[in-house]
C-alpha cells in the first residue's frame, strides 16, 4: 500500500537541501519520502470512508430489520444493538472493540488450531494463545500487520456507525406511510414481499437527512483511526511536525506541528463543506415529486 | 486492603490527592471502580464549566448569526462553521500546539498548555458553536404572532428580547440542547488522549480505563465500568434538563409541551 521512496527522485535540484532556499526548499521538503507517506495516509482515510460507509449501512440495515422483526429474540438483539450506543462515549467503544475483536479472533483460532493446549488463556495480566493462533502470525511481513490493523479499524467503525445507521433506518422504515403497507397487504403480498417491494424502496427519502448527517459525523470521526493504532494523518502530522535537527534530517526545522494541524483542520473543513453541498443537491433531487413538505415547496416554487 | 481504604487512597487521585503511585498489579474491581470514578471528576468539571460559559456565548453567537447586520453575522457564521465543520480531535491537537507556541511568548500564558484551562477553552468554543446553531434554529422558528404581540404591547429592544424572544427560543431549543449537553460530556473523554498531557497521571475516567486495559490486556472490565458511569451521568443530565424543560413549558397545555427525546450520540 505504501511504497516508501528512499531518496529524492522527483526534482533533481533537491540533491543538496542545505544550498537551496525559499519556495524551492519548500518544494523539496514537501516531497520527501515521509511526506509521501503522509499523502498516502490521506488516501487511507478516504479508503476507510469508502469501505466503512457501505459496511455501516449494511450493519444498520441488518440492525433495523432485526429491530422490527416479528421474532422476539431477533427483535431484542436489534433493539439492544441500537440502544447500546446511547449513553456511552463512542471513543470508549473504539478503544474497547479493537482489543475485544483482536482477542476474540485469536481466541477462536486458538480453539480451532490448538485443541490440546491445557493452560488457561488469561494468566494474570496476560492474554496467552498458542503461536499458531496469533493474528497476524509472528513471522508475517509488515504490510500484513498494517492491513490487519486497518481491517480491524474498518470493522470497529462499521459496528459503531452501523448502530447509528440502524437507528436512522429504523425511523425511516416507520416513516413510510402506513396506507402503503396496508395496500400491499390488500394485494395479497406476504410480509417479506411488502418489506422488499414497498417499504425498502420508499424509505430512502426519509432516511437521507439522517444518513447525510451521519456521513458528516463519519468524516469527523476519521482522525480517531489514530487511536486504533493505524498510521494515519494525525500520526504523520505529529511525526513530521516535531522539531528536527541536522543530525537526523537534511531539512532541519523547529516545531511545526501547529502548521501541520492547521493544514489538517483546513482539509477537514473543505471536505465537510464539499460534502454538505453535494448532499444538498442530492436531497433536492430525491425530494422532487415526493409527497413531503420539501417536495411540496419545490412544486410551489416552479 | 479493604475497599474503604482503596477509596480513601484513590477516590480523589485524579486531583492529585491521596496515594501517589497508581496500583501496578493484581488490580481489584474496587480499585478499578474507584480510580475510573475519580477520573469522572474531570469529565464533570470540563462538561459543566464549558456548558455554563458556553450557554451565554452561544446565545450571543446565535443572535449574531440571526442579525441583519453583516459585520455581526459573518464572524458568527464563520465561527460556527469552523468549530462544527472540523473534528474536535483535530481542534484539540491544533489548540495544544498553538498554546505551546504562545507559551514561549509570555509567561502569563503558562497554564494554557495544561488541560484544565487549554482543553476547557477548546470545549467551550466547541459547545458554543454547536449550541449556537441549535439556538439559531430556534430563533428562526419563534412564532411570528409572539413577536407581533410583543410589538403591540410596546416592548422593544432589550425588553422584548428578555421577556418574549429569549424564553421562547430556549423553550424551542431545549430538547436539542439536552442532547448537545450529553454529547459534550461524552466529548470530554477526548481531552487526555489528544495532545494534552496528564500531569502526574491525573487524568479523566477514560485515561484510567485505558490504563487498566493496557495493563491487564482485558478490556472487558474497565470499559463497561466506564460505560456504567457515563450512563449514570447521562441520566443525571437528562433529569436535570428535564426539570428546566418543565419550567420552560409550564404555561402551555399538557399536550403541547415538548418532550425531550434522547437521540443516539454522535461524534464531533
Amino acid at each position: 500500500m505504501r511504497p516508501p521512496p528512499k531518496s529524492h527522485t522527483i526534482y533533481s535540484y533537491c540533491a543538496d537541501p542545505s544550498q537551496i532556499e525559499g519556495l524551492k526548499w519548500l518544494s523539496c521538503y514537501l516531497t520527501t519520502g515521509k511526506h509521501i507517506n503522509l499523502y498516502w495516509s490521506v488516501l487511507t482515510v478516504l479508503a476507510l470512508l469508502a469501505i466503512t460507509a457501505p459496511a455501516a449501512l449494511a450493519f444498520g440495515f441488518g440492525g433495523a430489520t432485526a429491530a422490527r422483526s416479528r421474532i422476539a429474540p431477533l427483535r431484542w438483539i436489534g433493539k439492544t444493538y441500537i440502544a447500546i450506543v446511547r449513553g456511552v462515549p463512542d471513543i470508549a467503544f473504539f478503544l474497547f472493540f479493537v482489543i475485544a475483536l483482536d482477542q476474540g479472533i485469536e481466541y477462536l483460532r486458538h480453539q480451532a488450531l490448538c485443541p490440546d493446549w491445557d493452560q488457561p488463556i488469561r494468566q494474570g495480566n496476560d492474554f496467552l494463545v498458542c503461536q499458531a493462533a496469533k493474528m497476524p502470525l509472528g513471522n508475517a511481513p509488515q504490510w500484513i500487520h498494517e492491513v490487519y490493523g486497518f481491517g480491524l479499524a474498518v470493522v470497529t467503525f462499521a459496528i459503531v456507525f452501523g448502530a447509528f445507521a440502524a437507528n436512522v433506518l429504523f425511523g425511516a422504515m416507520r416513516a413510510v406511510p402506513h396506507a402503503q403497507i396496508e395496500t400491499a397487504e390488500a394485494y395479497g403480498m406476504s410480509p417479506r414481499q411488502t418489506f422488499w417491494r414497498v417499504v425498502v424502496p420508499q424509505m430512502w427519502v426519509y432516511a437521507l437527512p439522517g444518513l447525510g448527517n451521519l456521513w458528516m459525523v463519519l468524516i469527523k470521526a476519521t482522525p480517531l483511526l489514530f487511536l486504533l493504532g493505524v498510521e494515519d494523518i494525525v500520526y504523520w502530522a505529529r511525526e513530521l511536525g516535531g522539531t528536527k535537527t541536522t543530525r537526523f534530517t537534511d531539512y532541519p526545522h523547529p516545531d511545526w506541528r501547529i502548521w501541520y494541524f492547521l493544514a489538517l483542520l483546513i482539509f477537514y473543513l473543505v471536505f465537510t463543506y464539499v460534502s454538505e453541498k453535494v448532499l444538498d443537491l442530492l436531497m433536492q433531487r430525491l425530494t422532487r415529486g415526493q409527497a413531503t413538505t420539501g417536495g411540496e415547496a419545490q412544486r410551489k416554487a416552479t | 486492603m479493604s475497599c474503604i481504604q482503596t477509596i480513601q487512597d484513590y477516590g480523589l487521585r485524579a486531583l492529585g490527592i491521596g496515594e501517589r503511585l497508581l496500583p501496578r498489579e493484581d488490580f481489584t474491581l474496587c480499585e478499578q471502580f474507584t480510580l475510573i470514578g475519580s477520573g469522572m471528576i474531570w469529565n464533570v468539571y470540563f462538561g459543566l464549566t464549558a456548558l455554563v460559559f458556553g450557554f451565554f456565548f452561544a446565545t450571543a453567537l446565535a443572535l449574531g448569526k440571526a442579525s441583519p447586520r453583516k459585520i455581526l453575522r459573518k464572524p458568527s457564521e464563520w465561527f460556527i462553521f469552523v468549530f462544527r465543520g472540523s473534528p474536535l480531535f483535530i481542534q484539540f491537537f491544533f489548540a495544544y500546539f498553538l498554546f505551546l507556541s504562545l507559551k514561549s511568548q509570555s509567561i502569563y500564558l503558562d497554564s494554557l498548555t495544561s488541560a484544565w484551562l487549554g482543553a476547557l477553552i477548546v470545549l467551550f468554543f466547541n459547545t458554543s458553536a454547536y449550541s449556537a446553531e441549535i439556538f439559531y434554529g430556534a430563533l428562526q422558528s419563534i412564532p411570528k404572532g409572539e413577536v407581533e404581540a410583543a410589538d403591540a404591547y410596546g416592548l422593544s429592544g432589550w425588553k422584548r428580547f428578555k421577556r418574549v424572544v429569549w424564553p421562547t427560543m430556549l423553550r424551542l431549543a431545549w430538547p436539542a440542547y439536552t442532547n448537545e449537553a450529553i454529547f459534550l460530556f461524552h466529548a470530554t473523554t477526548l481531552v487526555y488522549i489528544s495532545g494534552f498531557p496528564a500531569f502526574q497521571q491525573r487524568g479523566d475516567s477514560l485515561y484510567y480505563a485505558s490504563y487498566f486495559a493496557a495493563k491487564t490486556f482485558n478490556p472487558f472490565i474497565p470499559y463497561p465500568i466506564l460505560a456504567g458511569y457515563f450512563i449514570l451521568l447521562t441520566l443525571i443530565v437528562i433529569s436535570a434538563y428535564g426539570l428546566v424543560n418543565r419550567r420552560l413549558n409550564r404555561h402551555l397545555p399538557a399536550d403541547r409541551r415538548q418532550k425531550i427525546r434522547l437521540r443516539p450520540n454522535l461524534i464531533r
